[in-house]
């Protein structure tokens, strides 16, 4: 048991479309499903975790149906985005509660709980545990049946640098070992680290899949828009339209600002301060102006 | 399998948390020292005994406690969708359910029937039998006011509001006023089971013992089933 397939699978919630005919197919390996805040990653993963109907289409693992399937999470561990935890247990009250649910005893929750190094806390109290803390032992609730799938929704927020580097080797050597592990974030450096597979959602619609090279490739790509300060913007105008790798430019006078749009990355950084050089204009500032996720991701959706 | 042992400990722990462990208590420990005080100034009197326990005890204790119980044992925590740790086993929902409920059906009763039991031999000392006729129909009320709460609990975040509007408005206010209003109330029923029990006519409910037994069933049943459905069904929706 280790590929959940999406299927031709909208979900809309009243008016609003929060996924939209979205196909995927998820495998062994480590997976991102990449995407900025509100773009559906949530709602796939409560789909792929069973926790919400698809409003038209199938979300299945191995040809197995998932919804209203209790069965198949003998296959499945899911980490929940939500901090709710039953904070009156201690951390090994919990683990070992999630075990017994999955008719296992004590010695597997205590292999959960040392694979996320919270063995030192184990016998305090859930509610007084830190962001991350909770995080680890969601994680060993979630690993106490070793399952062949695992689904962590925002795994690494409120983790500090240490604790999101532990978990990212954890997740690498899952995958590895031949799990499915599917994690979802909104920052891409996250997920350019660990994961070799991205799927990228962007206002519910699945924007590209493939390895991180091709994904970082098309975000390079795009138009970039920089905002230039320079010692004669008019001169450095001319000289850079001349050239292909800038697609249109626009003198703000009354502040002293060149916009350049340049089509190709690459070759545009490499040709600006050639340029100056060569016009023996100086170059006081040069600041991309759209390098926010938002502008990135909507630029996927259109290639 | 129709009980899990895990899921009836956090539940438990759950109800019984300090906060609510202590409400649970509150009212139990009203009606012993409402016993003691009326036993003390009146004397060992039926219709007193009656009075107390029907008034007090099973029209306002026991479904209180039932809301307290019932909804506790499942509502908060879909409310803060920590259920999920529950629901994402391969553990069938109807167990879960079954179990929760019977959770709630015994602390229910623990908080309701025998401290009505015990609060009947203070008043009276089980004259006229009413003390084990009032405690039976409090055990026999916890049952379904436990399976009727606690579907709430599945359905609503303001399970708590809704339990209490049914058990104080439409039960107590209502049920007084209106004629048609005591044939469809938890409570009427119950005392129908008790009624057998009891001698000397203090005891007497609107609805008829067949009938009686027949409501109790079918809520206790069907609230349960229904609650089951809305497990299975339970969504979380994205909350990006």
């Amino acid at each position: 048991m280790t590929t959940i397939r999406i299927d031709s699978v909208s979900r809309w919630f009243g008016n609003v479309v929060a996924v939209n005919d979205v196909t995927m197919a998820i495998g062994p390996g480590v997976t991102g499903l990449l995407g900025p805040n509100g773009a559906g990653k949530s709602t796939l993963i409560n789909m792929m975790a069973g926790f919400l109907a698809p409003s038209t289409g199938a979300v299945t693992l191995d040809g197995v149906r998932i919804w209203r399937n209790e069965q198949v999470y003998k296959h499945i561990g899911l980490v929940p985005e939500r901090e709710a935890m039953y904070d009156f247990l201690t951390g090994r009250e919990f683990v070992r509660a999630n075990a017994e649910l999955h008719g296992l005893g004590r010695a597997a929750a205590q292999k959960a709980l040392a694979t996320v190094e919270m063995e030192y806390a184990q016998n305090r109290r859930i509610g007084t545990y830190s962001k991350g803390m909770r995080q680890r032992v969601k994680m060993a609730s979630a690993l106490v049946h070793e399952p062949d799938v695992l689904l962590l929704d925002e795994p690494f927020n409120g983790m500090d640098p240490r604790q999101r580097m532990h978990l990212m080797d954890l997740l690498r050597s899952m995958g590895a070992a031949g799990r499915t592990v599917l994690f979802s974030s909104h920052i891409l450096e996250e997920v350019e680290q660990l994961a070799a597979h991205i799927e990228v959602v962007v206002a519910g619609r699945h924007a590209a899949s493939g390895d991180f090279r091709k994904i970082r490739r098309l975000m390079t790509d795009r138009p970039h828009h920089y905002a230039v300060r320079s010692s004669d913007d008019r001169a450095l105008a001319s000289a850079l339209i001349a050239d292909p790798s800038t697609a249109g430019l626009e003198l703000d006078q009354r502040d002293g600002i060149l916009h350049v749009q340049a089509v190709d990355f690459a070759r545009f950084t490499a040709l600006l301060p050639r340029v100056a050089r060569d016009h023996g204009i100086r170059l006081y500032e040069v600041s991309p102006s759209d390098e926010s996720l938002e502008s990135v991701f909507s630029y996927l959706v259109a290639a | 399998m129709l009980y899990h042992p895990t899921v009836a400990r956090l539940t438990q722990r759950a109800v019984l948390g300090r906060r609510r462990a202590l409400i649970l208590l509150l009212l139990p420990a009203l009606l012993i020292v409402i016993a003691i005080v009326v036993r003390a100034l009146v004397g060992a009197d039926d219709e007193v005994t009656a009075g107390v326990l029907g008034g007090f005890a099973l029209a306002t204790m026991v479904p209180l406690i039932g809301v307290i119980a019932g909804t506790g044992a499942i509502g908060p925590e879909i409310d803060d969708s920590s259920i999920v740790y529950l629901l994402a086993k391969p553990v069938p929902r109807p167990t879960i359910i079954l179990t929760k409920l019977t959770v709630a059906i015994g602390i229910t009763a623990a908080f309701s029937a025998v401290p009505t039991l015990i609060a009947g031999f203070i008043l009276g000392g089980n004259g006229s039998r009413l003390a084990v006729a009032y405690a039976l129909a409090a055990a026999v009320g916890s049952v379904a006011y436990a399976a009727f709460f606690l579907m709430l609990g599945t359905i609503s975040r303001h399970a708590v509001v809704f339990g209490l509007v049914y058990a104080l408005v439409w039960e107590a206010l209502l049920g007084s006023l209106v004629e048609g209003v005591q044939t469809l109330s938890i409570q009427q029923w119950s005392l129908a089971v008790g009624e057998r029990i009891g001698q000397g006519g203090h005891l007497v409910s609107e609805v008829a013992l067949p009938v009686a037994t027949v409501l109790l069933a079918v809520v206790t049943v069907g609230t349960t089933w229904f609650a089951a459905q809305r497990l299975r069904s339970l969504t979380l929706a994205g909350e990006e």
